[in-house]
């Protein structure tokens, strides 16, 4: 059984270095979400921001433009949910005081 | 309760180490249109920033230093600074988050965007600290010295 154990970690190991070795490589032109047009014949969204992300918001930082002008709405999203779980802490975890009669 | 001993070293190293760490918070917020950074990662250092003094002082001395009441109330004030931009840009015409229509005097076009971004992330900055403070005296509500 413990033997077992080993062997399917090793199997599944080596199952996700053989799946690794398909994926493009870092940076290459021709991959499929880094040509300028998708397979169905539109303009790639990663295409559009690298191009145009220093002229819509005068930035050189693209992830910053991404994170906070193109994808505003994601973001506003994550710091509600941080908020969220701060309101959460704070009516489960904070002591009220209790009056006594 | 745990007796804390009270090591001057580490009272004055974090005394020390906490101005820094707050100001390269601020330089992270403040620098992420150059360089990688931004406001979730600047307001966890300047949270950083508020913690050690938390961790080394105690409860008693953080206090003043930085309020417990104080946490939750700027975590607030930056969810609702990102959201009263997003409002405003509505207001004026836009759609809700598109900085083209926020209103900056004498500031137009890619300019205006590159600064409502700066103070969307000033915004994002001062909920992540405000949260982390407050998420850390809930936690330790009544305890520690």
């Amino acid at each position: 059984m413990k033997y077992l154990r080993f062997l399917l970690l090793i199997s599944f190991g080596v199952l996700l270095v053989y799946g690794s070795l398909g994926l493009p490589d870092r940076g290459d032109g021709e991959a499929v979400f880094n040509r300028e047009l998708s397979p169905a014949g539109t303009v790639n969204a990663a295409s559009y921001h690298i191009q145009n992300a220093y002229k819509d918001a005068a930035t050189p930082n693209m992830v910053t433009v991404i994170l906070a002008d193109y994808r505003s709405f994601d973001t506003l999203g994550e710091v509600i949910v941080i908020f969220t779980a701060g309101i959460i802490c704070y009516l489960l975890l904070r002591k009220r005081k209790v009056k006594h009669e | 309760m745990n007796r804390i001993d009270e090591s001057p070293i580490v009272l004055i190293v974090c005394r020390v180490l906490s101005p820094f760490i707050m100001l390269f918070g601020l330089y992270i917020i403040a620098h992420g249109h150059y360089s990688p950074g931004g406001g979730f990662q600047g307001g966890a250092m300047l949270a950083a920033g508020l913690l050690i003094i938390r961790l080394a002082l105690g409860t008693t001395l953080s206090e003043l230093h930085f309020r417990r009441a104080w946490g939750l109330p700027a975590g607030v004030m930056g969810v609702l600074i990102f959201f009263a931009i997003g409002l405003v840009t509505m207001f004026m015409g836009g759609e809700f988050l598109n900085y083209e229509y926020f209103i900056i005097p004498g500031i137009t076009g890619a300019m205006l965007r590159s600064m409502t971004i700066l103070l969307v992330e000033v915004g994002v900055g001062l909920a992540v600290m405000g949260i982390i403070v407050s998420i850390y005296d809930d936690l330790m509500d009544g305890k520690g010295n």
